[in-house]
């Protein structure tokens, strides 16, 4: 399947859109904010245009993840190729991009969250053309992340991501921005100079025939690493279950754990979401949390299956703390950002649950869960969002009775509720229940205790929804102006989502089901390529 | 003989084209008394032609003057990197009011430059302990001099006298451990040493300390801790330019001095010997383990202490200091792979460090100031300057898409494939480090507002035009690096070695 617009690929618009448009911006006379807005909103649109073509033109059927064929909208050409010299072998990076079922709904997620996030930045009131310039690459890091198949590129765009988030947090954030977005820099940096090494080694290990000469070549072509075969023996990292291949596992590991983040990981999160403003901390929720769990679904597990399986059960330990130990953090607090941003790392452990039960259930649960979180949270951050553009201030306790003064404000404020405690008909609801559905069949004792979240968060929302906008109206807010047109364009699409993805799931659980079963086969067979019929 | 000579000559055209031009701005300094501006046009002329006859030398592998000197594609690629600064050091200076500040000597100044060049260009090929204690001399008593140029600056010539007395020292250790391993070997070039060894055999002990006291040498060209203490006082001291030149083109004509001396001098040259990552004439001795010892101490001392700088020459100075490690990581390993990439590293270093150096002495001109403080909103007073500060700061710190990532990746390439990945990880931990204190610099240009004047900072066109042709290649060799690569990987060979 191949999608072209003046010759160049969908997968490269989509990624580089928004570049364009931050060149454009930064020509821009500085006084005019309006035409800087309606610029990244411009871009923003034309990559959802791009990303609803995308999801029409998907082939359900296909799969992806280690077969070249099973790629979609695959667009291959040499980037670098330096001719081997005795003591180098030749140097082969390719410009690699393709979907899969794994990596389209990310794709998806991304292009809508970044559309939505432009909106929500309308009232940014200083350095307006830095703020959108910024925003726009942390734009094209991101899908650019999703959609690259060569190791090199992955990590070119992983690291694009980091310079624009530290600004972003840094010169428009809250009071402690310094702090938070230079914590948030070298966390992040740490994990990626482990990953960095991981795939010098990987490098090293794996290399395929030229199709031409028949001359070995290594590469950093990603579908080539998940191939057992290609693993040179004696290289550092061939074999199956070896020490090297333990250590790269690791380090992969707290590389993608870090952006996830688990557990104990996660001390960032908090900081970052609460300083950040409300369109970045909903970017960093709604999508660079995924790319830890994406990472891991797209790098580790197809190429260290067998460690995948042995890390299973460390992983739905790790993802038990972080479901019962956000839960429980974001109960205990009282800015209201800070709640969302400890949910997010509850949140998040469902997916890791799903991930670790290596069966379809729940790997789809894990990543329908990746979709749904991406929504949700940033619903609520919109939310969070709204009130305090108004308030000026997140405290809990300094609300009350909102729903009088607000009443389409609370409407729609309780859907993403309803949708993060897992109401039924809503698609936090179905995500969740597939992964402990799937966790159930392979970690009986630690799923049920998992189930203890769902009870925690259901308790932490009812009992902020409670504090906030119900009980007694606070005087101080009572001339509270109701939600704005531009802050409902920003919630109602989200909300439609949740409900539509809550009734009919299929929508999405169709893209990604070949995929995923595809992957779970891979795990399980050891990285071979026998796919379980489901 | 005469024939040898004249043919030796021949192969000596860039040298002696600095010769010149030297002679020829001192003269014009003497006769143009009202015409200051000369010797800088004669200076810039002199090291473009040398440039060229560099590039002319491609390909060439000989000795010559007896085996004083030798051309070959290693001399040839440092002679480059050497040249290509000078020529940009004497841009910097066109524009620095440090330098133009001293009208009177300015002749002086930029003779002082062509004599720095000329000695860095003879550390580059010199194969015969002589030649090379020679070279040294020269490039280091002409930087003594022009670290302390502006004498009206206490600290300039506390910064000149400190390098005098740690470079006599060192010199003087280095002496005598050639005099120690010319005792030994009874040889003074290089190729006689290896095969004195080869074949005689020496006693261990003895080589050893004459090897670590010739090292102590090296150790302070390069900045290596634990002789890097003049670094950061000199760095400072000295006028930004020189600041610059130093960090670059001295650092990389130590490197190349070290790593011929080590790569001639103790591996197996005859014909079917043992592969040439094995330091075989050295058996007994692990001398990649205390050149790793002292790639770790470089590295982790350079970027921990930068952490506390507020001056930005001294935080440069340090950061200097750690990629001095970073790039010893490449002499450990020592093989083909390590060497080229040292030798891309350096490219890279040449474009990312001298930017940095030049937007601090860009911003000094205007504000008058060095402090880090100095820095708060410069990136609302002067956002080219600023976002080529970050592109220069992130580079050296090693992410992509600059060209800081591609030398990181090629060293820590060549360690995973001598399977020193111990090594690698304290490289790749460091660059963690390295990334905070390049943060500061970031976060006071944008995260903090100006102190006192909000005032928008103007450069001229013909200084932004020098900034933009260092950030261009700092980006687009991050993007797309295989000339670079290609050429190191032509750029290694030396001669006599296979």
């Amino acid at each position: 399947m191949e999608l072209q617009f003046l010759g160049i690929g969908i997968l490269s618009w989509i990624t580089f859109l928004p570049i364009v448009g931050m060149v454009l911006l930064l020509m821009i006379p500085k006084t005019n904010e309006n035409a800087m807005k309606w610029t990244a909103a411009l871009f923003t649109f034309g990559q959802v245009v791009l990303a609803v073509v995308i999801y029409f033109a998907f082939n359900r059927g296909m799969t992806g993840i280690n077969s070249l064929e099973g790629m979609q909208f695959v667009e291959k050409a040499t980037w670098i190729d330096i001719k081997s010299v005795p003591w180098f072998g030749r140097i082969l990076i390719e410009y690699f991009l393709g979907v899969d079922g794994l990596s389209v709904t990310m794709v998806l997620l991304t292009a809508l969250i970044s559309f939505l996030a432009v909106f929500a930045s309308w009232n940014i009131e200083k350095a307006m053309k830095g703020y959108m310039a910024m925003l726009l690459l942390l734009d094209t890091g991101m899908i650019g992340v999703f959609v690259s198949l060569d190791f090199f590129l992955f990590y070119v765009f992983w690291e694009v991501m980091l310079l624009p988030m530290y600004f972003l947090i840094g010169i428009w954030g809250g009071p402690r921005r310094e702090y938070a977005a230079i914590k948030f820099f070298l966390y992040t940096l740490f994990g990626s100079v482990l990953m960095l090494l991981a795939m010098i080694a990987l490098y090293f290990s794996v290399t395929i025939p030229d199709p031409m000469t028949g001359e070995k070549i290594h590469t950093f072509n990603m579908l080539a690493m998940m191939n057992p075969a290609n693993f040179e023996p004696g290289s550092i990292l061939a074999g199956l279950g070896t020490y090297w291949r333990h250590l790269a596992y690791i380090a992969l590991f707290i590389g993608f754990a870090i952006k996830v983040p688990i557990f104990p990981f996660h001390t960032w999160l908090p900081d970052a979401h609460v300083e950040a403003p409300t369109a970045i901390s909903v970017i960093l929720a709604g999508v660079l949390l995924k790319m830890g769990t994406y990472g891991i679904l797209r790098i580790s597990y197809p190429m260290f299956p067998e460690l995948a399986q042995w890390y299973a059960l460390p992983l739905a330990i790790l993802a038990f703390i972080n479901i019962v130990y956000g839960a429980l953090a974001a109960m205990a607090q009282k800015d209201f950002k800070k709640l969302i941003a400890y949910s997010s790392i509850s949140h998040m452990g469902v997916v890791l649950l799903g991930m670790a039960a290596l069966n379809t259930q729940g790997m789809m649960g894990a990543v329908f869960q990746m979709f749904n979180h991406g929504t949700i949270t940033a619903m609520l951050f919109l939310i969070v969002g709204v009130l305090y553009d108004r308030t000026h201030t997140r405290d809990l306790d300094a609300f009350g009775g909102l729903a009088i003064t607000m009443p389409k404000y609370t409407g729609i404020m309780s859907v993403g509720f309803f949708a993060a405690l897992g109401l039924p008909g809503l698609s936090g609801f179905i995500s969740e229940a597939f992964s402990f559905l799937g966790a159930f069949q392979t970690f009986r004792y630690i799923t049920i205790a998992s189930t203890l979240g769902i009870v925690l968060t259901a308790a932490y929302m009812l009992w902020t929804l409670q504090r906030v906008f119900l009980g007694q109206p606070n005087e101080k807010w009572a001339g509270l102006p109701d939600i704005n047109g531009r802050e409902l364009f920003t919630l109602v699409p989200l909300a439609v989502i949740v409900i539509t993805l809550g009734i009919y799931p299929s929508f999405m659980l169709d893209l990604m089901t070949s995929s995923l079963n595809h992957l779970v086969g891979i795990v399980v067979s050891n990285g071979g390529a026998v796919a379980i019929v489901p | 003989m005469v024939e040898q000579i004249l043919e030796s000559l021949s192969r000596f055209l860039p040298e002696t084209v600095l010769v010149g031009a030297l002679c020829l701005a001192i003269l014009s300094d003497l006769v143009f008394r009202q015409n200051r501006g000369i010797a800088p046009l004669i200076a810039l002329g002199g090291l473009f032609l040398s440039l060229y006859y560099v590039t002319e030398q491609a390909g060439v592998s000989q000795q010559i003057f007896s085996g004083m000197i030798v051309v070959d594609p290693f001399a040839v690629f440092f002679k480059f990197l050497i040249g290509v600064t000078a020529i940009l050091i004497v841009l910097f200076s066109f524009y620095s009011s440090e330098v133009q500040s001293t009208q009177k000597r300015i002749g002086e100044y930029f003779s002082l430059i062509l004599a720095l060049t000329l000695g860095m260009y003879l550390m580059a090929g010199a194969v015969n302990l002589l030649m090379m204690v020679l070279a040294i001399e020269l490039t280091s008593l002409t930087s003594y001099i022009l670290a302390g140029y502006t004498r009206e600056a206490p600290d300039s010539s506390e910064a000149s006298l400190k390098y005098m007395i740690y470079g006599a020292l060192s010199t003087g250790l280095m002496l005598y451990g050639i005099s120690i391993l010319y005792g030994l070997t009874g040889a003074t070039d290089i190729y006689g040493i290896n095969a004195s060894i080869a074949y005689n055999g020496v006693n261990e002990v003895t080589l050893l300390i004459a090897v670590i006291l010739i090292l102590v040498g090296f150790g302070y060209k390069i900045s290596a801790v634990p002789f890097h203490f003049w670094t950061p006082d000199v760095y400072e001291g000295a006028p930004v330019t020189i600041t610059a030149f130093l960090s670059v083109a001295s650092k990389a004509a130590g490197f190349a001095m070290m790593i011929r001396f080590f790569r001639v001098s103790f591996i197996d040259l005859t014909p079917g010997g043992f592969p040439d990552e094995m330091w075989v004439l050295l058996q007994g001795i692990e001398w990649n383990k205390i050149v790793a010892i002292i790639s770790v101490l470089t590295m982790t001392l350079g970027n921990l202490v930068a952490v506390w700088q507020d001056n930005l020459k001294r935080l440069l100075a340090y950061s200097s200091i750690a990629h001095a490690g970073y790039m010893l990581m490449g002499v450990v390993v020592l093989s083909n792979a390590g060497v080229a990439a040292v030798l891309i590293y350096f490219m890279v270093y040449l474009f990312m460090n001298l930017g940095a150096f030049y937007v601090v002495m860009l911003v000094a001109n205007k504000t008058g100031k060095e402090d880090i403080d100095s820095y708060k909103g410069l990136g609302y007073r002067s956002p080219i300057v600023a976002v080529s500060f970050v592109i220069f700061l992130i580079s050296l710190t090693g992410l992509p898409p600059t060209a800081g990532f591609i030398g990181k990746l090629y060293l820590f390439a060549a360690l995973f494939e001598a399977k020193w990945i111990w090594l690698a990880v304290v490289g790749a931990l460091n660059s963690v480090v390295s990334l905070y204190y390049y943060v500061r610099v970031l976060r006071n240009m944008f995260l903090r507002d100006p102190a006192e004047d909000k005032s928008p900072i103007e450069f001229s066109t013909a200084q932004i035009v020098v900034l933009i042709a260092l950030v261009i290649p700092t980006i687009l060799f991050g993007l797309y690096f295989a000339p670079l690569v290609d050429f190191a990987n032509a750029s290694i060979v030396m001669f006599g070695v296979r």
